[in-house]
């Protein structure tokens, strides 16, 4: 796939199509393969890769990359088609300077899982018939592979790209994933044990602001968060608890364009499973206004900002909330 | 450095009885930048706006507090007070510890504490008040009416009489509504459609009404002054200019079993038809539904009969789209479904009738050519027994909660009809009060009573029954005298509720105007402002509003139109400066804030910036139409980005009175 993906981006930089391609590169490690943008055919066959460890959605950068002069090429993965079509339907992105071509999805792995095992010095990962070959300094370890798949994977919604100028590969279907019975299993807490779940976990974030500048969804000009005039900052800091609000808050921002990438939780260096926030939102649209899936295409209002006379009442979204 | 006068009102004893004024004035009178606080026994009276004059003029007030009944009620006042001795009318807030506190609350410590946290809040706003200057726009001088029954054409007419173009859009194919159903009118019997058609000629003939009959509204845009108005123009397959309304294809169209609405499905019509003889515009329509050429094109007969070559079965339906000034509603009302009353037996019975199907039934130009035939057997009833309240006055779910109104009087009308075109028919009556107020009205029902010896009784029926050899057994209780009564009818008579008309609701929605639980549209003020909705420019005509008959809607439909020519007749109307803005350096340009506009106020623009890095970039930026928005602040709640701020309360305002409530 690797070597497919890189000839036919060689061949758009060379006829012209397009004049940089967004996609990943080697890191230091086997395991940190991340985005890059690629200028050249040179740069492609020395640093470009597309492994187990390409999680990262690359729509986001578009938004300043479909900016720039001149067209690039994004190779998407189908969860990454929907973050991009939501970037679209916010004019965010400028479709004309994306050339897309779609490439299969996941489940691709995390080397955190892989380095809980407490397997350590890792030189190199190989997927031999879905058991991992890990070579390390202190010698070759295994594990089953679907021990190591990234959190996000594990709930895979879609195989389909909802976007694309080609493809490479097969294209796959929707899948009836089982997304949200983690967020039915905080449903069915108390209010106290679900307070006292988030608590616990939100009491772990480092504010880093990782989960708000992967977020594909958070393409502000401006963060409300970095704007002392918009009053929320001081509100985030009005509790002890500071983080607890700066994720609820934005949890309410996205509500309804989040596409569910699961990027959020990805990149959490303190494994708060974020993305649970914005999926509890997402279960409420489907289940008050209909089934609503943010970035399925590039027109459709969300159930949030529009109105239809047949939209339930508020006292019923109230009730709800009420134990 | 803020300098704030707080102004607290005793309303007499409408606050000061609930809310300790005093202490509110002395409490609020710590806030920062507070440097009068004062209480009054009337604020809006002259002398109490004197007071705040003076305090304005001598303190140099920067804001204003007025604690005291809802903004809606003395808001201008205050504002036209600061306004009088130069100080920005914007700078002025209400705190509402009326409505929203002395009236709600019984205990005088807790309303007391409420007042001034209300108080507190508005004195948090006000600190960050910013003058504002009211701008203008103009009135397109056009009105449009929904609905063509008596109480649209008469506010049309009204409307044209002062001069202005008016146009009526009609769901059905002809104007007239349910009066053209009637047969005769209370309290002085004179026929209905003898007093209507010219009402319906002139407004057809009258150089400024357009009537836009088989027309819907499908969509409504803008605002007081400047609606623009969709109307949709359903296709009747009938040219309206071409056709002569000769009635030839009526005549010779083959499809003879179509219910006639008109009649209320008492008899048939073609396929093809025009409504009634006076129907305006007399124009024939083809029910799709039942003609053989539309439907599997095998006919065609109307097109070869028609002289004039006014029958197009390609015709679509077609949209126009106009600008209005001003909006009335006239959608008039229904008889409610009597399916689930299945103690009348409605359902089983074709002599078991609702009063709008007697008007027909007893109509010169009705099913029977005006004599009064049982539906079942086409004989001569005997024994009428009329069933009052079917529906009205129900505290259960079947039916409406209200008095329909109209009820208890054309029920005398029917009753006495009957007794006088046919002396040897016994009409029995049973009702649960008889409601008769209004002018010569008792003395009708009366007349009824005494005059023409109707059977009066007071008790409501219990089951009405269809017996085998076509009578009707009608079980009910006598209150007066306490026993229990068969009566062996040939006819029953339900006097069914009214109910606004289906399209209201969808209709409320895109004129963006309030209706209560029954669908009735609502008032401004029930009292004070009967003919505005709350929505500035939407008026209202008819029994849209609530059950009325048909003095009393001609008059409500005269005073839409005073109120509409009151607003027609200026050229511009001062707007409302609360509106939005966007800072375009925050704006993502993201669209959020246009979608959900219901104004159309927002539009984009792709801009040149200077970046943070000293590079220019082109950023698709908002901005706001301020003749066009109305200020309802949708698209601040709605933009991500916080680019979207509201003259007059703005975001930072609102979250200050949040804090100055929740401290």
């Amino acid at each position: 796939m690797q070597e497919t993906m890189i000839k036919r981006a060689k061949e758009l930089l060379a006829d012209g199509t397009v004049s940089r391609v967004i996609g990943w590169k080697k890191g230091e490690f086997a395991y940190d393969t991340t985005p890059a943008v690629f200028e050249t055919a040179e740069e492609l066959d020395r640093d470009f890769a597309f492994d187990d460890f390409t999680a990262a959605n690359v729509s986001k950068y578009l938004v300043k990359e479909s900016r720039k002069e001149g067209k690039i090429l994004a190779f998407l993965k189908p969860c990454d088609t929907y973050s991009f079509n939501q970037l679209i339907k916010e004019h965010r992105v400028i479709r004309e300077n994306v050339y897309i071509i779609g490439i299969p999805g996941g489940p691709k792995l995390d080397a955190e899982k892989i380095k809980a095992k407490g397997i350590t010095g890792i030189l190199g990962i190989k997927n031999e018939n879905y058991t991992l070959k890990i070579e390390t300094l202190y010698g070759t370890e295994t594990m089953p592979f679907y021990e190591a798949i990234c959190g996000k994977c594990e709930s895979c919604k879609s195989k389909k790209h909802v976007i694309y100028d080609e493809l490479i590969g097969e294209d796959g279907d929707i899948l009836d994933s089982n997304r949200f019975d983690t967020v039915e299993k905080l449903e069915n807490m108390t209010a106290q044990e679900r307070f006292d779940f988030w608590r616990e976990q939100l009491s772990k974030c480092i504010r880093c602001n990782a989960c708000r500048n992967v977020c594909p969804a958070c393409t502000c000009e401006k963060c409300v968060f970095d704007n002392p005039k918009s009053g929320i900052e001081n509100k985030a800091a009005s509790d002890s608890f500071e983080e607890n609000l700066f994720h609820i808050i934005r949890a309410f921002h996205v509500a309804g364009r989040c596409t569910d990438c699961g990027e959020c939780s990805r990149v959490c260096p303190q494994n708060i499973p974020l993305h649970l926030l914005n999926r509890k939102f997402i279960k409420d649209i489907n289940e008050l206004y209909g089934e609503y899936q943010a970035g399925a295409d590039t027109v459709s209002r969300s159930p949030i900002t529009d109105y239809t006379p047949d939209d339930c009442e508020p006292s019923v979204v109230h009730e709800r909330g009420v134990e | 450095m803020q300098r704030i006068g707080v102004f607290v009102c005793h309303c007499g004893t409408n606050i000061a009885a609930t809310v300790d004024v005093k202490a509110v004035a002395e409490a609020l009178s710590h806030e920062p930048g507070v440097v009068i606080s004062q209480d009054y026994q009337y604020m809006c009276s002259e002398s109490g706006q004197n007071l705040v004059k003076d305090a304005i003029k001598e303190h140099k007030l920067t804001g204003v507090v007025v604690c005291s009944c809802s903004p809606r009620m003395h808001e201008n006042t205050f504002r036209k007070a600061a306004a009088s001795v130069g100080l920005n009318p914007y700078l002025v807030e209400i705190a509402n510890i009326r409505e929203q506190c002395s009236w709600i609350h019984k205990d005088i410590a807790t309303a007391t504490d409420k007042a001034v946290i209300l108080g507190k809040a508005a004195v948090a706003k006000v600190h960050l008040n910013a003058p504002l200057t009211a701008g203008e726009s103009p009135v397109a001088k056009r009105a449009l009416v929904i609905g063509g029954g008596i109480a649209g054409i008469q506010t049309a007419l009204d409307i044209a009489e002062a001069g202005f173009d008016v146009d009526i859009v009609e769901k059905k194919s002809t104007i007239g509504g349910k009066m053209a159903q009637i047969d005769k009118t209370f309290p002085t019997l004179d026929c209905a459609a003898c007093i209507l058609t010219p009402k319906m000629v002139e407004a057809s003939q009258n150089e400024h009404i357009t009537i836009h009959s088989f027309s819907e509204v499908s969509e409504v845009k803008g605002f007081v002054g400047n609606f623009t108005v969709t109307i949709k123009k359903k296709a009747r397959y009938v040219d309206e200019v071409k056709c002569t309304g000769c009635g030839a294809c009526v005549e010779k169209c083959p499809m003879k079993k179509v219910p006639n609405e008109f009649n209320e499905g008492l008899d048939n019509r073609h396929a093809v038809y025009i409504p009634f003889a006076q129907a305006v515009p007399k124009v024939a329509t083809i029910d799709p539904n039942y003609c053989m050429m539309l439907k599997n094109g095998k006919c065609g007969i109307c097109s070869k009969v028609c002289t004039a070559g006014a029958i197009d079965y390609k015709q679509q339906d077609r949209f126009i789209e106009q600008k209005y000034g001003a909006i009335i509603v006239a959608t008039g009302f229904n008889p409610i479904n009597l399916d689930k009353y299945d103690e009348f037996a409605y359902n089983q019975c074709p002599d078991v009738v609702t009063s709008l199907e007697l008007e027909r039934l007893m109509n010169a130009a009705g099913p029977n050519g005006g004599t009064l035939l049982r539906p079942s057997d086409k004989t001569h009833p005997h024994t009428i027994v009329f069933v009052q309240c079917v529906g009205s006055r129900c505290d259960d779910e079947k039916g409406k909660p209200y008095c329909s109104k109209i009820c208890c009087m054309y029920t005398a009308k029917h009753a006495m009809l009957i007794r006088e075109k046919y002396p040897d028919t016994e009409v029995y009556v049973f009702y649960i009060d008889v409601r008769t107020p209004g002018k010569n009205f008792d003395e009708f029902y009366r007349r009824a009573v005494e005059q023409y010896n109707v059977h009066y009784i007071k008790g409501m029926v219990g089951k009405v029954t269809p017996k085998s050899d076509g009578k009707i057994d009608v079980q009910a209780s006598d209150l007066l005298s306490n026993e229990q009564l068969h009566i062996n009818a040939d006819m029953v008579v339900l006097a069914a509720a009214i109910e606004p008309d289906k399209t209201a609701r969808p209709l409320a929605t895109m004129l963006t105007t309030q209706m209560d639980t029954n669908d009735f549209f609502t008032e401004a003020h029930p009292k004070l402002r009967p003919v505005e909705s709350a929505t500035a420019g939407i008026f209202l005509s008819g029994a849209c509003q609530g059950p009325k008959d048909i003095p009393e809607t001609v008059a409500q439909a005269s005073a839409a139109a005073a109120k509409a020519i009151g607003l027609l007749v200026k050229n511009s109307i001062t707007c409302n400066p609360c509106v939005a803005h966007s800072d375009e350096l925050l704006c993502n340009g993201c669209s959020s804030c246009e979608k959900v506009c219901p104004y159309g106020a927002i539009t984009y623009q792709d801009k040149e910036f200077r970046m943070p890095d000293r590079t220019t970039a082109i950023r698709r930026v908002a901005s706001v139409n301020p003749a066009v928005c109305q200020g309802c602040g949708a698209c601040t709640v709605a933009c991500p980005s916080g680019a979207m701020d509201l003259n007059g309360f703005s975001n930072s305002q609102i979250m200050a009175e949040v804090d100055a409530i929740c401290k």
